[in-house]
């Protein structure tokens, strides 16, 4: 049997402040520092304030001012108009309205022949701000407009509408006004914004449902809200044995194109380009219809075109974003004349049609310019007029520039060389902006919400500047937003989606941490184990010989 | 006579014209069935080795499918390990087979791979579908789907309960996916997304999906191993998987304009046909099965509108002055030298031949061996000569 060697007490005391020391240093000293080694950096993001995001609430303010002419208010009314009125109409908006009489030269201004021309001199008579409105209030017997028509929108932020109220001696200034303010009310619903507009530009955080259809169908047909877009101008000529195609796609661009771009620059960037296509064929055969001696092709086949023409098309963008590509189709010899019938079987008069959040196309018939006998192959020079006047109206759709439907009454004036009417434009700034506020606070608060659960993945400090910087600016763009500087708000909106955006899709954030608990447990238990066993038996031990040492002390 | 052939022209147009007025709400219908602009597809093959060449052979079967019915190269991310066609055991090479006798190359010579090799991994499937590539990415290997995108992805490879292998080297868990198709949903990166996955077990990877619009189909059951087709004796291995072998004999017969819905897709391999029970989840997704197209997912038909307003610019204007400043000057330009063979030459070591040892050399050793008799005395000189 095997003797025990005995410890004498100085022995055993040493052992035991050993293992008492030894424990202290792990549990004071290794226990932190393993802490340590295994934190992911974190750096600190604002949490309070992506919370705040959550409960946002959006204010719209517009500016507007309504200009009397002479004639609508009589000598006692005009002594009382008031100079300013705030109108809170439904949940959000806000229309800050100041009034006043016209002046000499506005006066002469309207006293011009027709709403066109009495727009153009208004126009530059003053300087309106962006997001505002001005409305001037004309005599009933005017003739400026036709005589069912009330209201007349220009090309840029002025309307004229006819005043109604006759200046009836007696009725008061407010009666007069109140009179005004439902026609007001339609007017600036349809050049600034309305309930629908701001619930399509917020559909992503609202439930699906809410929106009507043609508001869908808009939202279908545009472009998301992006820091910039790619067009390119596709000519493709299937036959350049007959046709030998000409086009000054360069100058054309600088006349109809780029105007509208440079206006839509505090947008987005634009980058332009275009191509030539040879022995390009549309995917489907036209029908030869006798009656119309011409091809056909039908509304139904008109989807099958654009796939196999996409895969030739190429693409010269060298970033992510979206792109539009315009294609002018000139049917080769054998298939010309080719036109477009819809559903009615009728033919289209732009001989054109256009995809959703792709581009357009336009067949371009040339069989009018030659003969039989003409030496091939011709020279035809493309009428680009034409062409970027049915290109222009399709950039519009995709960008976002709604279908205008004319309430009765009115008299919209078309946009003509500029592209753009201003009102149309502040109408796009309006939705852009309220969508950028919208899209950025949903990524931050996602952004927040997945850096939460996931408590492994690591937080640079670019992304927690990224995050403060795009919770500040969302917090101007709100602000901008409900003060009615509609340019600054667009502008602090493109800033908080940009750095959302940097933020939410940094490729440092990548969760690849996902541990099963046996996994966990696994790699700990070998690690661990064999060093915590000894020291948590030989401190039980310590306790309970310390326990029986009391235990004897006492009896 | 006449009479009742024109009364029965004159009926016939009058029902003509009446299919007509009733088209026009009904093309309306379809504009909005399905809320898609563009399609997407995903299609990854987990698997390397000449033993999985069946793997292969099944994403580029679907690969062809997918392109046939119109999905262009630019809207496909293919992750393949691409180590088939030119493997040295490849009997015929630059080519894979997907029917026994060599009847169908499904590698063809317009695919487009965009991830191949070593590059399909975990991180790389994971960053593509959430969007967290490295800027310097290009286009072709990103996925730049928007909120109306639907989205058809394609796994398959070698899987269990829960996992599914990546290379022999990692592993995907159905936590990940899920995980990551929530990412997509919170950014809005897909309108309906279609997760079809062939590989053993296959029903488990979709089990933790929790996002909107997600339909989900499985090879197999939690339990059962999906199992392959048919070998070839001439290749040696087994060409197909049952569930992708069934699967494309349904695609043949869709076309661009058919109006084939989920519920068939659904029937594609019984247990007869596959011996594992393919199984799928559609409670996720808000529309109908029925109502929902193959080509709403497997092919690209465009929502078309024609173009009814116009602009008119006819009015002969000055051009403008020309946005873009100041004409540049042309530089000519030059390519960089694409070759520089003088440099690749220079870097193999000229072979030297054996030259004595020079005057440096001799200098310090005659140095040491002066210093050492120096210091111990000349009469060891005679031990070394």
């Amino acid at each position: 049997m095997k003797v025990r060697p005995v410890l004498s007490d100085p022995e055993k005391q040493r052992g035991r402040s050993a293992a008492v020391a030894i424990a202290a240093l792990v549990i004071a000293a290794g226990i932190p520092l393993w802490w340590k080694t295994t934190e992911t950096y974190r750096a600190w993001l604002p949490a309070a304030r992506i919370g705040e995001l959550e409960a946002l609430q959006l204010e719209l303010r517009v500016e507007v001012e309504v200009v009397f002419a002479r004639g609508t208010l009589s000598p006692e009314q005009q002594k009382k108009v008031p100079a300013s009125r705030m109108h809170k109409t439904g949940l959000k908006f806000t229309y800050e309205t100041r009034f006043r009489t016209a002046t000499v030269m506005e006066e002469d201004a309207l006293n011009q022949p027709t709403a066109a021309e009495a727009d153009h001199a208004l126009h530059t008579l003053t300087e309106t701000s962006c997001g505002s409105v001005v409305i001037y209030i004309i005599p009933e017997a005017s003739a400026l407009l036709p005589q069912d028509m009330r209201v007349y929108v220009g090309r840029s932020r002025t309307a004229l509408l006819r005043s109604q109220v006759a200046s009836v001696v007696g009725a008061g200034l407010p009666e007069v006004l109140a009179a005004l303010d439902p026609q007001m009310e339609q007017v600036l619903q349809t050049m600034s914004f309305n309930h629908q507009d701001v619930t399509a530009a917020l559909t992503d955080r609202l439930r699906p449902g809410l929106s009507t259809r043609d508001s869908l169908a808009d939202s279908m047909r545009a472009f998301k809200s992006s820091p910039g877009y790619e067009i390119t101008f596709s000519l493709l000529n299937p036959d350049p044995k007959h046709h030998q195609l000409h086009w000054d796609v360069e100058a054309a661009l600088d006349a109809y194109i780029y105007p509208l771009l440079h206006k839509m620059a505090p947008v987005a960037n634009f980058s332009v380009d275009s191509q030539i296509l040879y022995y390009a064929v549309l995917g489907v055969n036209p029908r030869y219809d006798a009656s119309a001696s011409a091809y056909t092709l039908s509304a139904d086949s008109l989807a099958h075109v654009i796939n196999p023409v996409e895969a030739r098309l190429g693409s010269n963008a060298a970033s992510s974003n979206p792109v539009l590509n315009f294609l002018l189709y000139v049917p080769d010899s054998l298939h010309s004349p080719l036109i477009i019938r819809n559903d009615q079987k009728q033919e289209v008069a732009s001989n054109a049609f256009h995809s959703p959040r792709w581009g357009g196309i336009m067949v371009y018939n040339v069989d009018g310019a030659y003969g039989n006998d003409t030496q091939f192959p011709v020279d035809i020079a493309i009428d680009m007029s034409r062409v970027m006047g049915v290109f222009l109206s399709q950039l519009r759709l995709m960008l976002g520039f709604q279908q205008t439907g004319a309430p009765p009454g009115f008299v919209l004036e078309a946009a003509g060389r500029e592209g753009v009417a201003e009102w149309e434009l502040d109408r796009l700034l309006w939705s852009r902006s309220v969508e950028n506020v919208a899209t950025a606070s949903a990524s931050i608060t996602s952004l927040a919400q997945l850096l939460d659960q996931i408590a492994n993945i690591v937080i640079n400090d670019n992304i927690a500047q990224q995050v403060a910087s795009a919770v500040t600016a969302l917090q101007a763009a709100v602000a901008e937003l409900e003060a009615g500087n509609l340019a600054l708000a667009l502008e602090h909106s493109r800033e908080a989606i940009s750095a959302s955006e940097r933020a939410f899709f940094d490729p440092s954030l990548l969760h690849l941490l996902y541990f099963p608990d046996d996994q966990k447990f696994a790699i700990y238990i070998p690690l661990f184990l064999p060093m915590c066993v000894p020291i948590l038996l030989s401190l039980l031990k310590i306790f309970r010989e310390v326990q029986q040492h009391r235990f004897d002390k006492l009896e | 006579m006449p009479n009742i052939i024109a009364v029965v022209c004159a009926s016939y147009g009058l029902a003509q014209s009446v299919c007509d007025g009733e088209d026009l709400p009904a093309r309306a219908e379809r504009f909005f069935r399905s809320d898609h602009t563009n399609n997407w597809a995903v299609l990854v093959c987990t698997s390397r080795f000449w033993f999985n060449y069946r793997h292969v052979a099944n994403t580029l079967s679907v690969y062809r499918s997918v392109k046939r019915l119109g999905i262009p190269d630019s809207h496909i991310v293919l992750m393949l390990a691409d180590d088939m066609a030119c493997n040295h055991r490849n009997p015929k090479p630059a080519t894979v087979f997907s029917h026994k006798n060599m009847e169908l190359n499904v590698y063809g010579d317009d695919v487009e791979v965009d991830y191949r090799g070593y590059e399909v991994t975990v991180e790389n499937f994971l960053r593509v579908l959430t969007g967290r590539l490295p800027p310097s990415t290009p286009r072709s290997k990103r996925l730049l789907s928007d909120d109306h995108s639907n989205i058809l992805i394609y796994l398959t490879g070698h899987g269990g309960n829960g996992f599914l292998k990546f290379q022999d080297s990692e592993e995907i868990s159905n936590v990940e996916l899920a995980d990551a198709f929530e990412q997509m949903w919170q950014k809005r990166r897909y309108n309906e997304l279609l997760f079809i996955i062939d590989t053993c077990q296959g029903a488990s990877m979709y089990e933790r999906f929790y996002s909107p619009n997600l339909m989900a189909l499985a090879s197999s059951q939690v339990g059962e191993d999906s199992l392959s087709h048919q070998p070839d004796l001439a290749i040696g291995v087994h060409l197909m998987d049952r569930y992708t072998f069934y699967l494309l004999e349904f695609l043949e017969d869709i076309h661009p304009a058919s109006q084939a819905n989920m519920n068939d897709l659904f029937k594609v391999c019984p247990k007869s046909q596959c011996v594992s029970t393919p199984g799928h989840r559609t409670d996720l997704f808000q529309r109908d099965p029925g109502s929902v197209l193959i080509t709403d997912f497997f092919g690209s038909v465009r929502k078309v509108e024609i173009t009814m307003e116009t602009i008119n610019l006819t009015v002969p204007g000055i051009p403008l002055e020309r946005f873009g400043g100041e004409p540049h000057t042309e530089t000519a330009l030059a390519y960089v030298d694409q070759l520089p063979v003088a440099q690749i030459i220079h870097q193999k070591p000229k072979q030297k031949d054996w030259h004595p040892p020079d005057g440096f050399i001799l200098g310090l050793w005659t140095l040491i061996l002066l210093v050492f008799f120096r210091t111990y005395g000349i009469k060891h000189l005679k031990h070394i000569f």
